[in-house]
């Protein structure tokens, strides 16, 4: 009995992608009993997977005026609440000599209508603003676009969860229901290392799942009608552009390139794929192919731009109800109260929509879930600012900018005012883990303390340690040794190196040519050759972390 | 169009591995922990100053300029290049009087060659070297280059000038802010060589300062309008089929490369009719073009040294075999390692510490090996082989000279 109490709450959030953190943070925030699980780490989904295009709507304006509506209203929310997640670089959408310009005019008036400022300008004054962009364009207009960082925006929304006493579970898969005649009252879960079985009880619980949210469903005994749609991405090695780029024409393939953090992102592709597969993750030659050859029309150099990485990601594309062919998908918000749709009680869904919207699918979900439990506390999600985007008054102390050294300077633009709390001023905490991504040993150390980290990969997500260029190749072995201590085991760590060398070499292989691959030749004659890692992790073959 | 055929972008740090080898050769990092090394400063930084201007970092002063990077860089990136062009693009410190001094060699020459006596004297005293300290922050360490009292071109004028067209071969002598004020023996060395195998010295009508120390201390545009002027020398001495030749490896390595790389004029037309002098003549030995006599008499221990650029240039090879051709003269190589001076950096006081650090293995090589003479393409390693080691440095054009039979020479050259 005791056991029950201690393991129950008001509300479970199953899903660690931004929506799930966001709902977490929105109901911890209104003093609701919150636990949030994650069946791996958190941004492991749709949310680490995508553009992190700061979205204006401009791009849905013609098709979707409410999402275009939505988007824009939450772009200028997250400018706000998660400045050291945003960059603020503006857009451009681009018409080029084989684009219809008259669709300007009605790009133009429609971004207009969802209250998007849309402003034309001669392309000449466009090559100026972004020196990177097709010379051929024959028309340009600029939108309010930007950048936004999942990872830290995920993370963000988690401690500050935490912060307002939300319990978070990683690693814990939902393997089924507390079911209670028609009611839902808990879930069951299982380590998906260990294979450990917990149960944990809530008034309600909350599906935020993406795309995995029909197959949790369907543990509930409900079905929801789900297209995976896979979009492939390429990373390049360094910023091509720093304003992002659009093609002003209807929304088609690899018609977005933005720059993120110290890359940029040519994106996305479009393909439906079997519910089997949204787990898979491939990328194939033909959409390297439509990447580039498409990316290159946007900006020329990106046909000879290293490139770093390709990878995936799967919409959770929702069938309206009474459309079980699926041909009126949304691409906007589906809330559904599972009550009402299919008469069973305590249980909610929340899905469809995009990474931009993520915070006002967190309050509706939690909206509903307070309607549920009766409790009246208003959602206060859209004015606090996430942790590290306070305000900088608040600190007084804090050094300009100017004065801080690089990995310091990094480190602040990961973590914003977090940065703080940040070990730093000797040579040890000073020394560099990640080259390339400037992550200093008192960073790497801050993150395992403090951000919930079981591995090199959740670190990569945490710090972007091992995103750079080399890709692991000098920042491992390093950052391994500062896990190690952590785990206090030599195996764990080793097994834990191999692998995630391996997921590196996944995001390489759909691209392994020219400096890219003897980069990764290199970096297995360091690990193969000279330490002998395949040896010590007892000679199996290394496969890619599924992680 | 092709798709990553080349896989080079402009910006070719893309190209580096990450394999760390250039921080190993740069001869900053081994002695100051301030400066983040090459790959830190070069290739990593720069994806980052891409991302935004406030990271970079002033501590790239530090870099030299030694280009050993590149040298050592397996992948072939311009490390040192990308580095001196964000030096450029990025840095807030803007330069001050004393990179006006220093960086105006032939300005300062021209001033100082004309009160030379009293120049010289007057740098030397303490007292001038304190002030000189306090208020340019110039290292009261260092001693200053001396000044001639008569400029190269002065005395070309006078005493060479009018029989260089009797000679049946023609080259142009860039002869440097150096050769002009500081040393004009080695000019005079280098007529005596050239006219004993038949070639006669032409200068150009207006030389301008090669710019590197302008380039190094930020004085982009001073040395852009120099290197223009210089070009257009350059030209008109090559449409006249006349190579041009120069006794520095920095001048020579300037008008190539500097040019081209860092302030983005484009010298391909002419690259390959500058030339170090030694490389010049080796060559023209070679191709059984000329050939040198020696004095019997002449006996000298030498000891080698090569120049940062000489490296970067790969060009060694060439100055040594010319001297080994010698009769009388023992040739050793010393450890081909940065001297530490690296022009005007040395004589910044903030770099005087490191400066000596860096020579520190070389000056030990040479006080061990016990050899009269150093040999060295490059004046700026002089000044510093000669003020930390007190052995005398000389050009192998100069110690060429010295050893050179004029007479049977130019009886072998059918010169008259």
């Amino acid at each position: 009995m005791l056991q029950t109490i201690k393991n129950h709450y008001d509300v479970i959030v199953i899903g660690g992608g931004a929506t799930g953190a966001g709902t977490a943070r929105d109901c911890a925030m209104r003093g609701l009993k919150t636990l949030l699980v994650e069946r791996k780490d958190f941004t492991a989904g749709a949310t680490g997977r995508n553009h992190g295009l700061l979205h204006s709507g401009a791009r849905y304006a013609v098709t979707d005026q409410e999402s275009a509506s939505e988007c824009i209203s939450e772009n200028m929310i997250l400018r706000r609440i998660s400045r050291h997640c945003v960059e603020e670089t503006g857009g451009l959408f681009i018409t080029l000599p084989e684009d219809d310009l008259s669709y300007q005019a009605k790009f133009v008036e429609s971004c207009q209508k969802a209250g998007i400022s849309a402003e034309i300008l001669d392309p000449k004054e466009a090559i100026r603003m972004e020196p990177s962009v097709n010379p051929d364009i024959i028309g340009a207009v600029r939108v309010p676009d930007g950048a936004v960082d999942p990872f830290r925006l995920t993370t963000a929304n988690i401690v500050d969860a935490r912060l307002h006493g939300a319990d978070i579970i990683t690693y814990n898969e939902v393997v089924g229901f507390v079911r209670n005649q028609n009611r839902i009252e808990g879930v069951n879960l299982r380590h998906i290392k260990n294979g450990t079985e917990s149960t944990y009880y809530a008034d309600v619980v909350i599906n935020a799942c993406g795309i995995w949210g029909a197959h949790v469903a369907e543990l509930a005994g409900v079905r929801i009608n789900m297209f995976p749609a896979k979009g492939a991405l390429l990373i390049f090695g360094h910023r091509v552009n720093s304003v992002v780029i659009n093609r002003c024409r209807k929304p088609a393939d690899a018609d977005i390139l933005v720059p993120g953090d110290t890359i940029s992102l040519i994106g996305t592709t479009s393909s439906r794929i079997p519910y089997e597969d949204i787990d898979k993750n491939e990328v194939t030659p033909e959409e390297v192919d439509v990447l580039l050859r498409e990316g290159s029309r946007l900006a020329p150099v990106l046909a000879n731009t290293r490139i770093l990485r390709a990878y995936s990601g799967v919409r959770p594309l929702v069938a309206a109800d009474n459309d079980p062919s699926g041909r009126s998908i949304s691409r906007g918000i589906v809330c559904l109260d599972h009550a009402e749709r299919d008469g069973l009680e305590g249980f909610i869904t929340i899905t469809g929509g995009k990474l931009m919207t993520y915070r006002l699918m967190a309050e509706w979900a939690t909206d509903m879930a307070c309607r549920k439990l009766g409790s009246k506390a208003q959602c206060l999600t859209a004015k606090t600012p996430l942790p590290g985007s306070e305000s900088t008054a608040e600190n007084p102390k804090r050094k300009h900018i100017i004065e801080l050294s690089t990995e310091q300077k990094a480190a602040e633009g990961r973590h914003g005012t977090m940065s703080r709390y940040i070990p730093s001023h000797n040579a040890n905490d000073d020394a560099l883990v990640c080259e390339c991504e400037q992550v200093s040993v008192g960073e790497i150390n801050y993150a395992i303390d403090n951000l919930h980290v079981h591995n090199l990969i959740n670190l990569r997500r945490r710090t972007r340690m091992g995103m750079g260029t080399c890709q692991g190749e000098l920042c491992a072995c390093r950052a391994a040794g500062l896990l190690g201590k952590a785990y206090g085991c030599a195996d764990r760590t080793l097994n834990d190196l191999a692998s995630f060398l391996g997921e590196r070499w996944k995001g390489m292989y759909p691209i392994a040519w020219g400096e890219t691959l003897v980069e990764n030749q290199f970096t297995s004659w360091l690990y193969n050759g000279v330490c002998g890692i395949n040896q010590m992790v007892g000679k199996k073959d290394v496969t890619p972390n599924k992680d | 169009m092709n798709y990553q055929n080349s896989n080079i972008s402009s910006n070719n740090f893309e190209q580096c591995i990450k394999c760390t080898i250039c921080t190993v050769y740069c001869p900053v990092t081994a002695v100051n922990p301030e400066y983040p090394g090459p790959k830190q400063a070069g290739p990593d930084g720069e994806r980052y100053r891409l991302k935004k201007p406030l990271f970079y970092d002033e501590a790239l002063k530090y870099c030299l300029n030694c280009k050993r990077c590149e040298v050592a860089c397996p992948s072939n990136v311009k490390i040192g290049d990308i580095i001196q062009l964000a030096r450029l693009k990025y840095s807030k410190k803007r330069p001050g009087l004393r990179e006006q001094i220093l960086a105006n060699t032939d300005f300062m020459g021209s001033l100082a060659t004309t009160f030379a006596p009293i120049v010289n004297t007057t740098v030397k005293l303490k007292p001038v070297k304190k002030i000189m300290d306090w208020t340019l922050k110039i290292d009261s360490h260092r001693t200053f280059p001396q000044y001639a009292s008569q400029r190269f071109t002065t005395w070309f004028k006078r005493h060479a000038a009018k029989h260089q067209a009797e000679l049946p071969n023609q080259v142009t002598y860039f002869h440097g802010c150096y050769a002009n004020y500081n040393y004009p023996q080695l000019g005079k060395d280098l007529v005596k060589v050239l006219n004993a195998v038949g070639y006669g010295v032409n200068l150009m009508e207006k030389e301008r300062c090669c710019g590197v120390a302008k380039i190094s201390n930020g004085l982009v545009k001073q040395a852009s309008r120099d290197a223009k002027r210089n070009l257009e020398e350059v030209r008109r001495s090559v449409a006249q089929n006349r190579e041009v030749i120069a006794t520095s490896t920095t001048c020579t390595f300037t008008l190539r490369d500097e040019y081209h790389h860092i302030l983005g004029l484009d010298n391909s037309d002419v690259r390959e009719q500058i030339n170090l002098a030694t490389r010049f003549l080796y060559r023209l030995v070679d191709e059984g073009k000329i050939k040198l006599a020696f004095r019997d008499d002449f006996k000298l221990r030498v000891a080698y040294h090569t120049p940062c650029h000489m490296e970067k240039l790969g060009w060694s090879i060439y100055s040594t075999s010319l001297m080994r051709m010698i009769p009388g003269l023992e040739l050793i190589m010393l450890d081909s390692i940065c001297c530490g001076i690296a022009g005007t950096y040395g004589f910044k006081r903030e770099n005087y510490k490191y400066s000596q650090a860096i020579g520190a293995p070389l000056f030990k090589q040479i006080a061990d090996l016990g050899v009269s003479v150093v040999a060295c393409d490059c004046e700026t390693c002089k000044w510093q082989i000669e003020m930390s080691t007190g052995v005398k440095v000389e050009n192998p054009i100069s110690l060429l000279a010295q050893a050179l039979d004029v007479e049977r020479t130019k009886a072998l050259n059918n010169i008259k």
